[in-house]
């Protein structure tokens, strides 16, 4: 059984994580990276097999892909507090000459990460081609992706979503960040996309809810559930409900904080509701 | 003068698919995507004698060059195969991301790049791939001139790490480069020896450029020529040690003049040595319906058109 209490500390390090990357440099994504804290701590503790040291090609374990890249500040955080790098590192997000560029790349080697993203549309296909290596290689390890909700508007999605269908790239786990918001407002605002779980079912896929994308233990359950159902010819979407800018009570339930940093003030208030756990950068 | 012989009319995209299918044999790693037109890129043969590294993607290009980068993850060498139009400048994003910048190790192959694509007309035929793809970091960018060596192509791109852009063609050609000859990236081929201008050809030009070179000779104009099949990285040296011989530089391409061939070779003269330049090539504009050959005519990218560029850049010598 997983060691919730530890696990949620580390979560709260995270959010510390988040917001301390964000304000120091003035600039990046907190709130979609709080309200996905307690995804990427789970699949990267309790969830994905890895391996010890990091190797570009990943073979004989899971391998992850981020889509919506503005969320880097989450990615790297769960990076480094699970060994990828050192979290001193965190210090220098989004500066000069820095390996955390402010939207994820290879580019600079980074270990942990094994395409660009930023642009947005592009992972599930990324995902997918890699999943059909893993076929072609018989590693029998999975790959998992993580995009947004509003990301969905992207059309390069459908057409990577009919072919895993079609071509029953069942190794596979997409998770869509379901917190309902984008830059310009509330994604149904923007541009609705209806009802998401009937069209991934309409595309062939099997769908699954984490209603409660902010309890760690909710959490740990849908991913452990959507595993046990990959190896059957399908495709498995998991559709994650979060909260943006979960934890911190100001950036919750709105779009404002998508992409903007915490003022001094804002930072203490914040930080202030997430007490240090495991020891801050 | 070298005497060059036209050894049967072929088609640039069968030199690809023979290259392919020989990978198919001598390179497990290899895995080939098409979007669609595996008959036009002449993929059949590998499809069918490896299905399980065959990917059909649909009419689904964005997916095909996210799929192909990721399937890079865990060693493989994917081709992709559909049209130079829809290989480059409706995916230039998925390309620029998850390809260029993420360094991924994936060849895309193009066929009925430029005008000779013919009867379909411009919204299929592209003469501005090129100009996208060199100027991407680290995209190695080759335009072929016949079968022989785009078969050549194909089997030393599968064995160069890294990002490559392949364009060939549609129509049948003279085939007169030798016939599984090697096949060098970024080493340009001097064809012709020669004094009073230089010549610098890519693809389907290159052999046009031969025939102008026959004809000069015979008006006492001593051409060299230079067959340039990877326009990124370019071959500065051959180009400079040329144009610092004969002191004037023709380039010949099916592409726009504008991001192409006779651009890369302009900067490099500007840079080292100037040199008077003409450009044989497309004059910012799209193509059209008509058979290959009027339409070459038409667009001025033939032998004729070279003979003229090169009297007129003799003379501003």
């Amino acid at each position: 059984m997983a060691d919730i209490k530890k696990l949620e500390n580390l979560v709260t390090q995270v959010r510390r994580d988040i917001l301390r990357q964000v304000h120091k440099v003035n600039s990046g994504h907190p709130g979609g990276s709080l309200g996905c804290a307690e995804f990427f701590v789970a699949l990267y503790n309790e969830v994905m097999k890895r391996n010890d040291s990091f190797s570009m090609d990943g073979k004989g374990e899971d391998l992850f892909f981020l889509s919506n890249g503005h969320i880097s500040p989450v990615f790297y955080s769960v990076l480094a507090r699970t060994g990828y790098f050192p979290v001193e590192e965190l210090n220098t997000f989004r500066h000069i000459d820095s390996r955390l560029q402010g939207h994820p790349t290879t580019h600079e080697g980074l270990p942990g990460i094994r395409v660009a993203s930023g642009s947005l549309g592009q992972g599930i296909s990324v995902a997918i081609g890699a999943a059909e290596t893993k076929k072609l290689n018989n590693d029998n390890h999975l790959v998992y992706t993580l995009c947004g909700d509003g990301e969905l508007q992207e059309g390069q999605n459908w057409e990577a979503i009919m072919y895993a269908a079609a071509n029953n790239v069942d190794n596979l786990i997409v998770s869509v960040d379901l917190n309902g918001q984008q830059i310009d407002g509330s994604t149904d605002n923007v541009l609705a996309m209806g009802n998401l779980a009937g069209k991934f079912s309409a595309f062939g896929w099997d769908v699954l809810s984490i209603e409660k994308g902010n309890d760690m233990a909710a959490v740990i359950e849908g991913l452990k559930e959507a595993k046990s159902r990959t190896g059957k010819k399908t495709p498995v979407c998991v559709l994650l409900h979060t909260v943006m800018g979960n934890g911190v009570d100001f950036m919750m339930h709105t779009h404002a904080w998508h992409g903007k940093a915490p003022n001094d003030e804002q930072l203490e208030t914040a930080l202030a509701q997430n007490p240090e756990t495991l020891g801050d950068y | 003068m070298k005497k060059y012989t036209d050894t049967g009319k072929k088609d640039t995209r069968s030199g690809f698919g023979a290259g392919l299918t020989e990978l198919g044999k001598t390179n497990e790693n290899v895995v080939a995507l098409c979007a669609d037109l595996t008959g036009s890129l002449k993929m059949d043969e590998f499809k069918e004698n490896h299905p399980e590294r065959f990917f059909q993607v649909g009419i689904a290009e964005a997916n095909m060059i996210g799929m192909a980068a990721g399937m890079t993850i865990g060693g493989k060498i994917p081709f992709t195969g559909t049209f130079a139009n829809f290989s480059t400048g409706r995916v230039y994003d998925q390309i620029r991301q998850s390809v260029a910048y993420s360094g991924k190790n994936v060849k895309i192959c193009a066929s009925h790049a430029g005008v000779t694509l013919g009867e379909d007309g411009a919204t299929h035929q592209i003469l501005e791939d090129i100009g996208l793809m060199k100027m991407l970091p680290g995209m190695t960018v080759i335009n072929t001139c016949d079968y022989n060596q785009t078969k050549a192509a194909t089997l030393a791109i599968a064995a160069h790490d890294g990002p490559v852009y392949l364009r060939f063609g549609r129509p049948k050609v003279a085939n007169f480069t030798e016939e599984n000859g090697t096949f060098e990236i970024g080493k340009a081929v001097k064809l012709q020896e020669g004094t009073d201008v230089t010549i610098v050809a890519t693809g389907h030009l290159v052999w046009e450029a031969l025939l102008a070179a026959e004809t000069l000779n015979e008006q006492g104009i001593s051409a060299e020529v230079i067959n340039i099949h990877t326009i990124k990285p370019l071959d500065d040296e051959a180009i400079l040690a040329s144009a610092k011989k004969t002191g004037c530089v023709v380039t010949a391409e099916e592409h726009n003049y504008l991001g192409g061939l006779g651009e890369s070779v302009a900067r490099v003269l500007a840079s080292h040595h100037p040199t008077p330049q003409e450009f044989v090539a497309t004059q910012d504009t799209f193509g059209e319906s008509g058979t290959p050959d009027q339409l070459m005519d038409k667009y001025g990218l033939n032998a004729e058109a070279i003979v003229k560029a090169s009297k007129k850049v003799v003379k501003r010598k």
